[in-house]
């Protein structure tokens, strides 16, 4: 199947400072791929580029076989696009401003079902001002989706939610996904990437630095595991390849629990930490235009 | 869905926002109608005894309606525009397989309904509570309607080009400071012949002079046309201005319009 997103040798430089450095990725069709990286990484450059808002130096993009930069107007009848940050809202509803979006669409979803998979029933023919962060955010979700795109853009979407809001805005993305929609996602957030993702790619000063299933990535599958307890009032820690036998080995040395038994392996967070730790220094400028 | 029937529904958008943004209904709907209210009473008394029918609302009518094209096209446009930039509407529109022409539809559409029923509100507001007598001839309806469509089209399409000149948060002194002086020396405020020569070039190259000159040679007695700077209306170069400001602004408004705020794309 032809992948929903093609990228190969994506340059994109704004003077000296090479935002984009040389990047391949594909993202197949179908499939939630999440984009991790530090600020200034390259991430809403790239994303940018294959929305078709900026253009790039060198290199090929194709987005369902289309080269963004020279896209008709109807390619954008097949995406969606959740920015970053969007105002300018305040004074409709949200069936009033989804209506209109909608309209814009050749086959656009209906407007109740929209309403209600982002779980915006009771706020639908309340000003958009009066909305919470959350609310505002699935808000943006909707206007995103109401057109049924076969590729959906998400730029941070949880940043500043509450957990319970972020637990209800993941399960809305997967049904999407569910759906079929391919979703393209950047975000800050580890353990969003790991709820949400098929892969995960990891950028840092415009490369690519890992691309792999959250729970492989950066081989920490096969990494070693910590085992650790409370022996005499003091915390103890293994390391060890084997952790079931030192579990077993320690579990002998007492009479019945364990105490304080942990067996852990390195998270996300952990692996996303010693993989861009190299690049922190050169990722601290923010994208200038 | 068309081009057309799109721009038709930016329109629908774009009242039901403007009727709902009371500053906006305050300042660019109301204010001419307030102001021409109570010039109206305010300076009744001065034109007591003038003759041939004046009055302080038939002198100050014009000058109403013009700020009024003023108000409604350009500066809605310039602060509207600035704003959607700013706030990210653009960009977001700009994601949408909306044209781009349904957008600029929709901002004529809200232009020409709010200034066609400021309009009707100003001329009904001058006949029956002050009792301005109406032009009688079609040729003065007609000029009305050629510099109102010109005054509003050169208005909204200079208003978008001048919105790219700062951000939205200083928009409003950089848009509304230039008028009020432009509304002081092109005759809105002030009798034009009270205006020194010099400052009455300086407005004649702005169309918001001309606007008010055409205003005035279609409510006032053709007595009056000798205060002006020529010594009569110039109806036919009113026109000529109106429209060269016009292909300007277009020309301006399609060249330099941006949907993405400075510094981002």
């Amino acid at each position: 199947m032809t992948p929903a997103i093609r990228i190969r040798g994506l340059h994109k430089s704004y003077g000296a400072h090479r935002a984009v450095d040389g990047l391949d990725l594909d993202v197949a069709s179908g499939e939630v791929f999440a984009l991790l990286g530090p600020n200034g990484a390259g991430k809403t450059t790239t994303v940018e580029i294959l929305e078709g808002f900026r253009d790039r130096d060198t290199g090929e993009v194709v987005v369902l076989g289309t080269d963004p930069h020279h896209a008709p107007r109807s390619w954008r009848d097949r995406i969606g696009i959740v920015l970053q940050s969007s105002g300018g809202l305040d004074l409709l509803t949200p069936r009033e401003a989804l209506r209109s979006t909608a309209r814009c669409y050749r086959e656009p979803r209906d407007l109740d079902e929209v309403i209600a998979v982002t779980g915006l029933a009771e706020k639908a023919d309340a000003r958009i001002a009066g909305l919470s962060g959350g609310q505002r955010r699935r808000l943006d979700v909707a206007l995103g989706i109401v057109g049924r795109p076969e590729l959906l853009f998400l730029d941070e979407p949880t940043t500043g939610f509450d957990p319970q809001a972020r637990r209800d805005f993941w399960s809305l993305i997967r049904d999407l996904a569910g759906d079929g929609t391919t979703i393209l996602l950047t975000t800050h957030y580890l353990d969003e990437a790991e709820h949400l993702a098929d892969r995960v790619g990891v950028i840092a000063a415009g490369r690519l630095l890992a691309l792999d299933t959250p729970a492989a990535l950066g081989g920490r599958q096969s990494q070693e595991a910590t085992v650790s307890w409370e022996e005499d009032g003091v915390r103890r820690s293994v390391r060890t390849a084997e952790p079931t036998a030192e579990v077993a080995r320690v579990a002998a040395r007492f009479p019945g629990e364990v105490p304080e038994l942990t067996v852990t392996r390195p998270s996300l967070e952990d692996t996303y930490l010693s993989l861009i730790a190299p690049h922190e220094h050169t990722a601290t400028t923010e994208v200038p235009a | 869905m068309n081009t057309l029937a799109l721009g038709l529904d930016r329109t629908k958008i774009e009242l039901t926002m403007y009727s709902r943004e009371k500053e906006a209904v305050f300042f660019s709907f109301l204010f001419p109608i307030l102001l021409l209210t109570l010039f109206s009473v305010i300076f009744s008394s001065q034109f007591e005894g003038a003759g041939g029918g004046m009055t302080a609302a038939r002198f100050f009518l014009p000058g109403m309606v013009a700020a009024g094209v003023l108000l409604t096209s350009f500066q809605t446009m310039a602060l509207s525009v600035a704003s959607e930039r700013d706030d990210g509407s653009l960009k977001r529109l700009r994601a949408t397989p909306m044209p781009p022409a349904a957008y600029f539809l929709g901002k004529v559409g809200l232009v020409a309904v709010t200034s066609v029923v400021q309009l009707a509100v100003l001329l009904l507001v001058a006949r029956f509570a002050f009792d301005v007598e109406l032009p009688s001839s079609a040729d003065r309806w007609a000029l009305l309607a050629g510099v109102f469509t010109l005054g509003l089209f050169g208005g909204t399409v200079l208003g978008i080009a001048y919105s790219s000149l700062s951000s939205a948060r200083s928009i409003g002194a950089v848009v509304i400071g230039p008028q009020l002086v432009l509304q002081f020396i092109s005759g809105v405020y002030i009798a034009f012949g009270d205006v020194p020569s010099w400052l009455q070039h300086v407005a004649a190259i702005f169309p918001l002079k001309w606007i008010a000159q055409g205003m005035r040679a279609v409510f006032l007695p053709d007595a009056l046309a000798q205060a002006e700077m020529a010594g009569s209306w110039e109806q036919g170069r009113t026109l000529l201005v109106l429209a060269a400001w016009a292909a300007v602004g277009l020309v301006l408004c399609v060249t330099t319009f941006r949907w993405f705020k400075r510094g981002t794309v």
